[in-house]
């Protein structure tokens, strides 16, 4: 692996560099300390940085332009050949999958001028990786070799250190942003492309999901994932409010602290497991309970149900797995009204429910309606529960028995499939991120509005 | 005052009605509380029963012990054991060794069946033929002898054993006949199929869809654990370093606010659309190797990072401004205070936010999905280091997530095996976090 061994190089020339920097400080101070500026361990750490920064910035950037650079090139390689059958992103993908086999050691066999451009672009790939490679060595040497030459016991180091220390840690919490950027970038060019395939009313009013594996005639409206997802996360809040409320409740207002010490983690444990063994639990154990009681077979008669696999399986899952995001948030906002205020209601004679009910319940509801829209948007955003419970078909139906399905199992279905990248049927799959990006980002931000907002009351 | 007289004569000691009522109502409150609690300590239970109740059985398998009679005609024809000669027999050839084997095997044991030796040899897994071939590849010099070994039984026979499997289940199969089944009890009785615990399920790799009874999760294992190893790598020192700037350094302008809702946002951002950035960027631009789980642990970096930026700022801010003041006052800079003198002490706090943050990654799925961990049978393990972050692989909660998908529930006991270790992982991460809050905990 050339990059591994570039980059151990570079880090070897700058541990080189450090005890370089470090002696020559002291030679120059006549081997005593306080004739320095700085304590001799940042005039190594001067020099290192000089060795590793700069080449390490090259390779970043080397290996970002690199790939752009390689498809131009294999671009004007199959020149006519792109222009004539007009998917050149097509013919590219065909370019790295061969390219990739040359890289692997293998022969390829195809011919013509795909496997030209192939040819083309392993070598330019080889010979860019190690240009790559010689010039961050070069440049390391020769940051090393001028801050070494600058190194004397004038020379303020830790002021400079300590500026690329801090240029680290700015370009540390940048990455939040670039995170953020990425998403949206990714999410917003795939989905302009998906727009120019397919009709923007159609996507957001089409009452039909009916995506065509060839790709003619597919029908791709959100609604019915929408309303799917709706239903399900509906039907988890069903379970997980009362649950979570009022265990947040008996928690916080008459539970003993031996109770609490033992009831409070339990509870949590349970947004603790990792949502496969929920998407499990409602596809091995909850779905067939169910279809034991609803199927035309099943013990109560009624024939509502005709699979495992339902809107009230994943619902029911969901809400226990999200009982614990309203019943914390819950309680510490419950907790966190003043006693006076219950203090002054018990004194008038009000029972405890009474208080709880018209005096605690009242004063906590923004932040209990915050707790809830956090896990409305924990249960829309869901992934594994819903791919593995409440099934595949985009129904709009208002039986919760029925299977239906949701944004997030579709965005998997859609891009695990074998659809090409660049069809509209894999592209939904960005506009559909999109959609689920806006819908949770909107509902997190008044939610976290609200909490904050209700807490800055008692303060 | 007059009125007082209208009202009934009544002791304090009594509660009137409505009093009744009142108390009756604050009883029924206190105990829809208690239900609450009770219906979801219920589901934890019940999702814990179904756990080990499904999962422990795939840490037992059923074993067959059979003579083989490693004829030199059919494996060796040539003599000279040469081993490209060897190889060149297959496991069809080994299938039919294997069907005389069970045949005096059980003529051995004094069993009679009018079974054929075609369906009795379903009782051995598909792989049984592979499995002794692997053994005289290795150790030619068996050719010749009549060698005990053991043979995985087949799925249908192991699920019999266990009682998943009953004669009324196989009466719609073609895998095995039920009259197998009788020839299995007297096997068991005789002491040759025997059910013991099964390592390969820990250690081994994942098999193809038609044999359950040999697939394992070690190579997915492995796969997580490079992962986990790219997300320490890459999210401790960043979070660090991030909540240094935003707790000790940053000034309050529009810059920093933006980082800041950024990552209270991006904690809130669904892990699935974190799967779709890691598909566009780091596939699709950067043209990162599919599956691989270098790819699928900078994905869960950036799912983690917001999680132990905000537990490391946690752990920052805990540390008294004493500290810091002391160490400016004897001539520090300020990057000498945080980083001589703040940071060792928040250390312990931030491990435990690390630690925490991991066991979440440890069990997330869907955006593993997207980068095709999934679909890509992890049959053996990679071959250097290199290839266990850049090799495609497979990781724990995609590996139980493809097994849940097969059509064979007999794969189902080994999703929840898998499951029941994953969950000893988090336990155990979970263990040491709260033993790292313990061991370090300080009263300022």
């Amino acid at each position: 692996m050339p990059l591994l061994w570039t980059l151990i190089v570079i880090l070897a020339i700058a541990a080189i560099g450090y005890w370089l920097g470090r002696s020559r400080a002291m030679q120059s101070a006549g081997h005593s300390t306080r004739a320095l500026h700085s304590l001799p361990g940042y005039y190594g750490w001067n020099v290192a940085i000089w060795a590793m920064a700069p080449a390490f910035l090259l390779i970043l950037v080397w290996l970002v332009i690199q790939p752009a650079y390689v498809n131009h090139i294999a671009l004007q390689a199959l020149g006519d050949a792109a222009q004539n059958s007009g998917s050149a992103s097509l013919l590219l993908a065909d370019v790295h999958r061969m390219a990739d086999q040359l890289a692997a050691g293998s022969a390829i066999s195809a011919e013509g001028p795909t496997a030209a451009a192939a040819q083309l672009s392993f070598a330019a790939n080889t010979a860019g990786r190690m240009w790559m490679s010689i010039a961050a060595i070069a440049l390391a040497l020769a940051g090393t070799a001028y801050a070494w030459s600058r190194t004397n016991a004038q020379f303020r180091a830790r002021p400079r250190v300590e500026a690329a220390v801090r240029t680290l840690l700015i370009a540390s919490a940048s990455i939040a942003i670039l995170t953020t950027v990425g998403i949206v970038v990714a999410l917003i060019f795939n989905t302009i492309a998906f727009f120019q395939a397919y009709p923007a009313l159609d996507f957001f009013f089409g009452l039909t999901w009916s995506p065509s594996a060839g790709g003619v005639n597919s029908r791709l409206g959100i609604l019915p994932l929408l309303w799917g997802t709706l239903y399900i996360s509906f039907i988890a809040l069903l379970v997980a409010v009362p649950l979570g409320l009022f265990s947040a409740i008996y928690l916080s207002e008459y539970a003993s602290p031996r109770i609490r010490a033992i009831g409070k983690p339990m509870l949590e444990v349970l947004a603790g497991i990792p949502s496969i063994v929920y998407g499990l639990f409602a596809l091995i154990v909850v779905g067939p309970l169910l279809m034991s009681w609803f199927s035309p077979t099943g013990m109560l008669g009624l024939g509502w149900m005709r699979g495992g696999t339902a809107v009230i399986t994943a619902g029911v899952v969901m809400g226990i797995m999200i009982i614990p995001f309203v019943s914390s948030l819950s309680d510490d906002i419950i907790n966190a009204v003043p006693q006076s205020l219950r203090d002054g209601s018990l004194g008038l004679g009000a029972t405890r429910s009474e208080t709880i009910r018209q005096v605690v319940l009242p004063a906590a509801l923004p932040g209990i309606a915050g707790a809830i829209l956090l896990a409305a948007s924990r249960a829309i955003g869901e992934t594994m529960i819903v791919v593995m419970g409440a099934g595949a078909a985009g129904v709009l139906s208002l039986n919760p028995f029925d299977a239906m399905t949701t944004v997030t199992a579709k965005i998997v279905s859609q891009l695990t499939g074998d659809a090409d990248f660049s069809s509209p049927e894999a592209l939904v799959a960005f506009s559909l991120g999109m959609t689920l990006f806006v819908i949770t980002l909107g509902l997190n931000v008044l939610a976290m509005a609200i909490v904050r907002k209700y807490r800055e009351q008692y303060e | 005052m007059t009125d007082m007289n209208t009202t009934p004569k009544q002791s304090l000691l009594a509660p009137d009605a409505r009093t009744k009522k009142r108390n009756a109502a604050e009883a029924r409150f206190r105990a829809y509380g208690i239900g609450a609690l009770l219906i979801a300590m219920g589901f934890l239970i019940a999702l814990m029963w179904s756990i080990f109740g499904n999962g422990i059985g795939a840490f037992t398998q059923t074993f067959v012990k059979i003579q083989v009679p490693l004829e030199e005609s059919v494996l060796d024809p040539n003599g000279n054991r040469e081993p490209a000669d060897l190889a060149r027999a297959t496991t069809l050839r080994y299938g039919s060794l294997l069907q005389g084997a069970m045949a005096s095997t059980l003529e051995r044991e004094g069993i009679t069946t009018d079974m054929e030796p075609a369906a009795l040899a379903q009782i051995l897994s598909s792989s049984a033929a592979a499995e002794v071939r692997n053994r005289v590849l290795a150790e030619p010099s068996l050719i010749g002898q009549t060698v005990e070994l053991e043979v995985l039984a087949s799925s249908r026979v192991d699920g019999y054993m266990k009682g998943r499997v009953s004669r009324e289940s196989l009466a719609r199969d073609r895998n095995l006949s039920p009259a197998a089944l009788n020839v299995v009890d007297q096997m068991r009785d005789a002491g040759v199929i025997e059910r013991r615990f099964n390592w390969n399920f820990i250690f081994g790799s994942d098999a193809s869809d038609q044999r359950p009874e040999q697939a394992g999760i070690g190579v997915s294992m492995l796969g997580s654990l490079a992962m986990m190893l790219v997300v320490l790598a890459l999210s401790l020192p960043i979070g660090v370093a991030a909540s240094i700037y935003l707790e000790e350094f940053a000034p309050q302008n529009r810059f920093t606010d933006l980082i800041e809702v950024n990552i209270s946002n991006l904690a809130a951002v669904p892990s699935i659309v974190f799967g779709i950035l890691g598909l566009a960027v780091f596939i699709q631009i950067m043209h990162l190797p599919q599956s691989a789980p270098v790819v699928g642990g900078l994905v869960l970096t950036l799912m983690t990072l917001p999680t132990i930026i905000i537990s490391t700022r946690a752990a920052l801010k805990a540390v008294p401004p004493s500290i810091r003041d002391a160490a400016l006052g004897i001539g520090a800079s300020r990057m000498q205070a945080v980083f001589h003198h703040v940071l060792p002490l928040a250390m312990p706090g931030i491990l435990t936010g690390t630690i925490l943050g991991l066991a979440q990654a440890l069990g997330e799925t869907a955006p593993l999905l997207l980068i095709g961990m999934v679909g890509f049978i992890a049959s053996n393990y990679p071959g250097s280091v290199d290839a266990a972050f850049n090799a495609p692989n497979s990781a724990m909660p995609a590996q139980i997530y493809e097994w849940a998908k097969r059509a064979d529930p007999a794969f189902y006991e080994r999703a929840w095996g898998g499951i029941i270790l994953l969950l000893v992982f988090l336990l155990l991460m979970n263990f040491l976090a709260v033993l790292l809050r313990r061991r370090f905990e300080r009263k300022w």
